[in-house]
């Protein structure tokens, strides 16, 4: 039987059992004088009773289908040719992935004999097992229901037990979010212990220059690679700091301007063209910046004699910031924008009946009282700024740099990472390993960041609350 | 009518009683949907220091102010009453142009202030909101310091240019709204910490720091307990020694206590302006009698 049959059999069967539960107490509660007297709805009975024969089940479900596989395989290696089971485990495995072969039908030639049979006993044996598990279920269910079942009475408290499940139900969601990130970051720190193994971590921390060479093979020498991670945080920053001059100011403004002095009309236009802007792929702006913005800047660059005093690329910091900060510019509007709104009329009303200007309400009353959250919607933008890597890639190059010049050719810690880990590479080596060391640092910083912006946007929702 | 309806006895004994109520409030409801109908009463004062002519206040296509004239004496209390929705709050905030605020909301006829057209087009808001001030519903401070509450309006309007001056404009404001005792001692915490009682008479010390003419109030008092309404009461009074007040009010006894005169609203039309006293011993218009008597509201 097919797993696919087998759960859509369970699910029907399910069904039936949660309306025989159900009825049940129906007909429990005719004897105590009706379905008020029932400790709980008609509804929790049925679902306790699902609940009692489902539980079971999915239990073995899930224990047969973790094993099954393991199990079928060790009967049929017991079975194999003598000289193959004591050539080692890696004659058995290849062994066995030929046969799988065979039973895809995607074997090339003339199988030897003990491989065909030894197919067939996989065949035979897989159906032998689900048909096995399938009687297995509906034995269990069956036999778990109708204890349900006869268990049910009117004082049974039916709604808590539900309820119970339920909650767990829930619990074990929301950890799954909780594992996956606690998976990630461990990780990514054992992989950085590692790297912090051959590169000492103060070089790594205060090294001012970045050049990992290529290990393609594990007897490659690395001795001239340096791994020192400054010129990528200066240059993280730098870029995120171009944007932000850009995002923050006009995005504040555009949000003052939305949320105080638009019109209705304007305002629901613009807000919906803002969130098309949100939504356009960093990719493109990523050829815009680099097709159009960066030579344009150059240009410019060299116009005015700059090239004179400073390096002058086609690859700049200034239009990698320029573009990113227009990519934030929504971003950093619409959550300034929330915040505004949020402000009370009442308080603008205040301020308006004691003669202010509508320029001193917005100066006066509106942006500091909408300030702690404005403040964290920043955050969240640099944190943006921090982690965006597509137009960094496409318009900023990958020299690492140690400048503040913005007409000099940079690279992020992104960007670093994501060179380093493409490619075919050994994955011992201490290249590779910089990356997770990277990501780990850049997690630690948009973490903190992030934090220090919920934690402020926290207590700015609780002024007014 | 659901104002009507609302107030049916429903004793079934008093069946007749009913019957005979349910004809008037038909009669009443007649009266007060009536199209060309008279304010009764006295609505013009000599030197009036607000004076309104035939006041149309729109909310997009829905009118919520009728034909409204009334005369505003200097210095005098004037309450206005009604019930819910019979636009006392519309007509109050014409007064000071808060209206401008709501984007639908269109105002009609002649409103003057000591013979200014407030309505002209040329006239800017900003002069005309100093010196006429308001206290709003709820307590609004603002968040920043007792202190900047107060001394906000002052402030913009560039009234004072030491800080001495500005010190003693928020002592003198708070002491004048009785607040003064009660935080002297930490100015420097933020309004929106104070009770709602002394919320409230902070926006007052902040409303008269400003030295308006008027002060326009819309239910000072309803979001406030017994004893901290008893307090504005008693401020109101000492207040109308030096400014003109006009108040709305839920409560017919604070009309009673507070004001000298009083206005009765219906669905939007001025019915009746009379001297406090009269309009709740002896009213002219039945609606007010109707009103006063709890029959509705
Ligand atoms: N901002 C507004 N937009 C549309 N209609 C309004 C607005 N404010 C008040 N109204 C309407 O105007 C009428 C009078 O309201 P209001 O002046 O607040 O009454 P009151 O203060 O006497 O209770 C009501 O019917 C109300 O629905
Ligand atoms: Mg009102």
């Amino acid at each position: 039987m097919s797993s696919t049959l087998l759960l859509a059999l369970m699910f029907v069967g399910f069904i039936t059992i949660y309306k025989l539960g159900r009825s049940r107490s129906l007909a429990l509660a005719t004897n105590v004088g009706g379905a008020r007297y029932l400790n709980s709805l008609p509804f929790y009975y049925g679902m306790i009773t699902v609940l009692w024969a489902a539980i079971p089940a999915l239990i073995l479900l899930g224990l047969w289908y973790a094993f099954d596989d393991a199990v079928i395989q060790a009967i049929v290696v017991q079975h194999l040719p003598a000289e193959i089971r004591e050539a080692g485990n890696t004659e058995i495995g290849l062994v066995l992935n030929k046969v799988r072969l065979i039973i895809d039908n995607q074997f090339l030639g003339e199988p030897p004999e003990y491989m065909t049979v030894a197919a067939a006993e996989i065949n035979k044996l897989t159906t032998l097992s689900s048909n096995l598990l399938a009687a297995l279920i509906f034995l269990l269910m069956s036999v778990s229901a109708s204890v349900g079942y006869f268990r049910i009475h009117p004082q049974m408290k039916a709604r808590l037990f539900v309820e119970n499940w339920f909650k767990l139900a829930l619990l074990i969601c929301s950890m799954i979010a909780i594992f996956t990130t606690l998976g990630i970051v461990l990780s990514v720190l054992l992989e950085s212990i590692k790297f912090f193994r051959s590169v000492p971590i103060t070089e790594f921390l205060f090294g001012l220059e970045w050049s990992p060479q290529n290990a393609m093979r594990a007897d490659q020498v690395v001795g001239s690679s340096s791994f020192g991670a400054i010129p990528l945080f200066a240059g993280t920053l730098l870029i995120a700091f171009i944007s932000m001059l850009i995002a923050v100011p006009v995005g504040l403004m555009s949000a003052i301007y939305l949320a105080d002095y638009a019109p209705t009309k304007v305002r629901s236009t613009v807000k919906p063209l803002l969130e098309i802007l949100a939504g356009i792929p960093t990719v493109v702006y990523g050829f815009f910046a680099a097709l159009t913005v960066a030579p344009m800047i150059r240009d410019l660059a060299i116009g005015m004699g700059l090239d004179n005093y400073m390096t002058v690329t086609s690859e700049s910091a200034l239009a990698v910031g320029l573009i990113m900060g227009v990519m934030i510019v929504p971003f950093v509007s619409s959550l300034s924008d929330d915040v505004i709104n949020a402000v009370p009329q009442s308080l603008r009303d205040g301020a308006l009946a004691l003669g202010a200007t509508k320029s001193e309400v917005v100066k006066q009353v509106v942006i500091p009282a909408a300030l702690p959250g404005i403040v964290g919607g920043f955050l969240l933008a640099v944190s943006r700024a921090i982690g965006e890597t597509m137009i960094v890639v496409m318009a900023a190059g990958l020299a690492a740099n140690l400048t503040a010049n913005p007409l000099d050719a940079v690279t992020t810690v992104t960007v670093q990472i994501v060179t380093l880990l493409t490619g075919d590479q050994e994955f011992d080596s201490p290249k590779t390993l910089a990356a997770f060391a990277l990501g780990l640092m850049l997690f630690v910083v948009t973490l903190a960041l992030n934090y220090i912006a919920l934690h402020v946007v926290k207590k700015y929702r609780e002024q007014y609350e | 009518m659901t104002i009507l309806e609302a107030t049916n006895p429903v004793d079934t004994a008093e069946t007749a009683a009913k019957d005979t109520i349910k004809m008037k409030e038909a009669d009443l409801n007649e009266a007060a949907t009536e199209s060309d109908h008279k304010t009764v009463g006295d609505c013009f004062v000599e030197n009036p220091k607000f004076s309104v002519r035939d006041a149309n206040v729109y909310y997009g296509d829905k009118q919520a102010v009728f034909d409204v004239s009334l005369d505003i004496g200097e210095n005098e209390v004037i309450a206005m009453i009604g019930p819910s929705g019979c636009g006392k709050s519309t007509f109050l905030r014409c007064l000071n142009r808060m209206n401008d605020t709501i984007d639908i909301c269109r105002v009609e006829g002649k409103i003057e202030l000591d013979g200014m057209d407030i309505y002209d087009s040329r006239l800017d808001v900003v002069p005309l909101r100093a010196r006429v001030g308001m206290v709003f519903q709820k307590p609004n401070p603002f968040p920043k310091s007792i202190y900047d509450n107060v001394a906000y309006g002052p402030k913009i309007h560039g009234l004072v240019s030491r800080r001495v001056d500005l010190d003693e404009i928020v002592e003198t404001s708070l002491r004048r709204a009785g607040l003064w005792d009660e935080v002297k001692d930490r100015l420097n915490q933020p309004g929106t910490g104070l009770s709602g009682g002394q919320q409230q008479r902070l926006c007052i010390a902040r409303t008269i720091a400003v030295s308006p003419e008027v002060i326009l109030m819309d239910e000072p008092c309803s979001a406030l307990d017994p004893i901290a309404t008893a307090r504005i009461e008693e401020l109101i009074a000492e207040l109308s020694e030096n400014f003109t007040i006009c108040i709305v009010t839920h409560s017919m006894q604070q009309a009673a206590r507070v004001s000298k005169r009083t206005a009765y609203f219906h669905m939007g039309k001025l019915m009746e302006v009379n001297e406090t006293q009269k309009v709740f011993t002896n009213p002219d218009h039945e609606l007010t009698e109707a009103y006063i008597t709890g029959r509705f509201g």
